[in-house]
């Protein structure tokens, strides 16, 4: 199948969704969403619990209900969709080639693309953990997925590893179906998830959570026996002889996620070592003209409304680069982590609108302030009583900040404020 | 008695305790809705359960649930054992409820996710 469209959306997750939504709502009327499983909604249709939606709709909604209300949505303006259809590549001219047992292989010339793929769970290959191969050890979204859209049960005595967002909620989820979740360990001396989350999903259940703790071996040969964990020194090296055997038959793994974006590199897409995701300007514009990219592919979010509202900001963007609204691709300014922050988005800016950065810390830091500055000036800045790298901040730059400020070559955003409040540095 | 307040991300470290005229000492919260969850948490914790339930006939193996409201911590076990064996049948709309006043708590178990008839 050959076929022509404005835009392709490369993903039906909450950001594609939101995305081809925007579009629509700027007068672009020639969107194609592609979609790799065989419904809409992305990772938000496994994730049952509640607590998405308080900054976007006001009110408290469980994964499915938030995705719902993007896709009766989609659904009700008539944008169409492909599902079961997995993009194989996407060339720098923006032709996307697809595969999907109808059409067999699909060929789409676009004008724009939207890359909204999310991102993968981190595995137990990248940890390098030691010991046999048995049954029995899953990522924690993977776990989420049997329990809630399969209807297995993954096993029966846990041990998770990483205190992750979706770890904690797989720790109360697994116990509220019957098994025993025997402990989480986390390598550094603090959650990675949200504290509600500990609090509601562990403590309401005695889990214990045991900072600077880590596997070091698992045991089995057809299926999980046992894990050995061991305490961890400030350079998250086992400490000898606090080594610890603990059996079990089940591990799941939260230890972090990785923006998939085998797709835009092949593009020639630009990546940004610190968020593995593209270097993107305020209207989430790739370095190739044309292709955008939001949502969790560009940098993982610990908030589903905030993936909402950048795929918001990227069809914006589209609308402006398929009326020739873009600025002068020269033209624009470099944003640099500074001080204290791990990453930045967007990664370069033109400055003619107002700019809304998304950012996280590399520590926990107290008490301070946040500015984006040139060296000498501050263009904007915020007080924070606390910041931590499990939660995602934000910073507004005002158009009229930059205005009449004479050449700038690049900003910084940094921390101004006390040292960190610990050694653990995230990585 | 320690509290962190889960209502929202700021995660306040609040201390509760009853004077002996049984009047609440609640301190380090940062908002009204704190200082009620304190007094809640120290009298009746309540959670919303959500859950998924066998569907027959759907074209999904299992439609999503949550209680329509909160429901006493201590009756969540007792919730979830009343979900155990039960199959609901396609069509499902969000909403529809699945078990009335579940556990006697007075809330309803409810789908969260649409289950259309499965096409053969």
């Amino acid at each position: 199948m050959n076929r022509k469209t404005e835009v392709a959306i490369i993903g039906g997750g909450p950001a594609g969704l939101a995305a081809a939504l925007s579009c629509y709502k700027h007068g672009i009327r020639d969107i194609l969403i592609l979609e790799r499983d065989e419904y809409l909604g992305g990772i938000l249709q496994q994730c049952i619990h509640n607590g998405f939606g308080l900054h976007w709709f006001g009110q408290e909604l469980t994964g499915p209900e938030y995705a719902q209300r993007f896709i009766d949505e989609v659904n009700k303006v008539g944008i169409p969709y492909l599902l079961n259809t997995m993009v194989l590549e996407i060339t720098k001219d923006k032709t996307v080639y697809a595969v999907n047992p109808r059409h067999g292989l699909i060929e789409i010339e676009a004008k724009a693309v939207i890359l909204a793929m999310g991102c993968r769970e981190r595995t137990r290959g990248a940890l390098k953990i030691p010991g046999g191969r048995p049954a029995g050890v899953y990522t924690a979204g993977m776990a989420q997925r049997l329990i809630n859209i399969e209807g297995y049960m993954p096993g029966r005595e846990v041990v998770i590893l990483g205190s992750g967002d979706i770890g904690l909620i797989m720790a109360r989820r697994l116990t509220w179906e019957g098994a025993r979740v025997k402990m989480v360990c986390e390598i550094m001396p603090y959650s990675t998830g949200l504290i509600r989350n500990v609090r509601q999903c562990l403590d309401d259940y005695g889990i214990p959570l045991k900072f600077r703790h880590t596997v070091i071996r698992i045991h089995g040969r057809e299926r999980l026996e046992g894990v050995t964990i061991a305490r961890v020194d400030d350079r998250r090296q086992p400490i000898e002889g606090t080594e610890e055997y603990v059996s079990c038959d089940t591990l799941l793994l939260s230890v972090g996620l990785i923006p998939e974006n085998e797709l835009s590199e092949g593009a020639g897409v630009m990546l940004d070592p610190l968020t593995g995701g593209p270097i993107v300007d305020e209207f989430r514009q790739t370095s190739v003209p044309g292709i955008f990219s939001c949502g969790n592919v560009l940098h993982v979010h610990d908030l589903v409304d905030y993936v909402s509202e950048e795929a918001e900001i990227a069809g914006e963007g589209v609308y402006r680069y398929i009326n020739g609204r873009n600025p002068s691709a020269d033209d624009y300014l470099l944003v640099m982590p500074g001080n204290g922050i791990r990453y930045v988005v967007p990664q370069r800016i033109y400055g003619d609108s107002d700019v809304e950065f998304f950012f996280r810390p590399n520590a926990i830091y107290d008490k301070g302030v946040v500015e984006l500055t040139d060296g000498d000036r501050v263009f904007a800045s915020k007080k924070l009583l606390r910041m931590v790298p499990g939660q995602m901040e934000r910073l507004r730059l005002k158009r009229e900040a930059l205005a009449g400020e004479g050449k700038i070559k690049s900003l910084q955003l940094r921390w101004r404020g006390p040292d960190k409040e610990d050694d653990g540095a995230c990585s | 008695m320690q509290l962190i307040c889960i209502l929202c991300p700021r995660g306040c470290h609040i201390e509760i305790n009853q004077g002996e005229d049984g009047k609440w000492e609640v301190k380090g919260y940062a908002c009204k809705r704190g200082r009620d969850y304190a007094i809640q948490e120290a009298t009746c914790p309540l959670r919303v359960l959500t859950t998924s339930i066998w569907v027959e006939g759907g074209n999904h193996r299992l439609v999503s649930a949550k209680t329509d409201r909160s429901i006493p911590k201590d009756k969540i076990i007792e919730s979830l054992k009343q979900t155990k064996g039960l199959t609901v049948k396609a069509p499902i709309d969000i909403g529809d409820v699945l078990i009335e006043n579940i556990a006697g708590t007075g809330a309803n178990l409810i789908a969260t996710r649409r289950v259309d008839i499965k096409q053969v």
